[in-house]
């Protein structure tokens, strides 16, 4: 067969939202990476608060202003909000990788599940701290 | 690697716009994802408008009537049309199927959009290169693979190690699965995707095999099957039916048993 362009065929499309429908069990498995992500992103910050702590009262004071202005409050309570959401993602990992529920109906509850289970323990954390 | 928009030979581009039927009253509008190997220009999609009161209810009888009746040039894979040979799988109002058994009011949109599975290298329109999927799936070793000496008359097997294979054994192997895998779009060079890890499950647990280990051991790789993150992209468009996501848990979880 005279197969000429093998070397300039184009990839078909395939990116999510445009060309392949979103859905509950895609949407909760690329957020429990994007919150992973988050949550080291946040780790990083509060050993920057740390280390200014150690380092001199001055440095202390511009992070510590950070991390408690109104912006440092919004994205600690995001910061919350991604360590639930991630320790539900991993509580789901876990009992799918012991063989259970990994069907699809029951996969896409347990996605609504992180979302609202993450939001209620935020609002929780919230009240409580 | 993640990938997020295509490459520069890939772009799309706005295509032709076919005359619409005259004198019809029910008319659908379908965008379709075209290129040819032959005149050096970008993939394109093209729209084309069918008078739905002359059409067959499915998405195939929409593809064969625009290649019959509009355009020639269309150019896709179809052979049985009842959904057991596979060839027909493309990426239909945005999920993996096959066009002869996905009916045209099962889309909700007015639009019809349709493009070849995702990711993959592309032949001509909706024809992907599904090469590397088919080696893929031969790596696996998709036979029975026995040591004991050949019986008299057939390898036997009870009624309850048979019933384990149903759920594995209806796959067409038409790459809906593996081309909705996000993981497969960015590893499928390494990672073996839906397909191919169901059926090396199937020949595992295969009552008749005697190959296991070394099924489970080709399997030990970083890639090959641990590039699986249970996205369940391949169980939610399986025009079958079937759960990769399930037979793919099912050998990890054996992984772990032998090796404890």
């Amino acid at each position: 067969m005279a197969d000429v362009n093998r070397g300039n065929r184009p990839l078909s499309p395939f990116m999510i939202g445009t060309y392949y429908r979103p859905q509950m069990t895609s949407i909760s498995s690329i957020m429990v990476r994007i919150t992973g992500i988050a949550t080291l992103g946040t780790a990083f910050l509060v050993v920057c608060w740390l280390l200014a702590a150690a380092t001199s009262p001055d440095a202390f004071a511009v992070v510590d202003g950070l991390l408690r202005s109104f912006v440092g409050d919004i994205l600690m309570l995001c910061a919350t909000w991604a360590i639930w959401y991630h320790m539900l993602g991993r509580l789901r990992h876990v009992i799918w990788d012991l063989g259970y529920l990994v069907e699809l109906d029951v996969s896409q509850k347990m996605g609504w599940g992180m979302f609202i289970g993450a939001t209620v323990l935020t609002i929780i954390t919230v009240l409580v701290v | 690697m993640v990938q997020f928009s295509l490459p520069k030979n890939s772009k799309i581009t706005t295509g032709k716009t076919w005359p619409k039927p005259e004198g019809a009253k029910n008319v659908r509008e379908f965008k379709i994802y075209r290129w040819s190997p032959d005149d050096g220009q970008n993939p394109r999609v093209d729209t084309y408008y069918l008078d739905m009161d002359k059409c067959g209810p499915m998405v195939l009888d929409a593809l064969i009537k625009i290649k019959n009746e509009v355009d020639p040039t269309l150019t896709f894979r179809r052979s049985c049309r009842e959904g057991i040979c596979g060839s027909c799988a493309m990426n239909i109002d945005g999920h993996n199927t096959l066009a002869c058994i996905f009916g045209l009011d099962e889309i909700s949109k007015s639009t019809v959009t349709i493009y070849p599975l995702p990711h993959m290298p592309v032949v001509k329109d909706l024809i992907p290169d599904l090469t590397h999927f088919y080696a893929q799936h031969a790596s696996i070793m998709p036979w029975l693979e026995t040591k004991t000496n050949r019986p008299a008359k057939e390898w036997r097997q009870s009624i309850e190690d048979r019933k384990k294979l149903d759920g594995l054994y209806e796959c067409v192997m038409c790459a809906s699965c593996s081309t909705a895998c996000p993981s497969y779009w960015w590893n499928g060079d390494r990672y073996l995707g839906p397909a191919a890890l169901l059926h090396a499950y199937r020949w595992i647990i295969d009552s008749r095999d005697e190959a296991t280990g070394e099924r489970l051991d080709n399997l030990e790789d970083p890639f090959k099957l641990y590039r699986c993150h249970t996205i369940m992209n391949c169980t939610k468009t399986c025009p079958k039916g079937l759960n990769p996501a399930k037979a793919i848990a099912e050998i990890k979880k054996m992984m772990v048993e032998r090796a404890v």
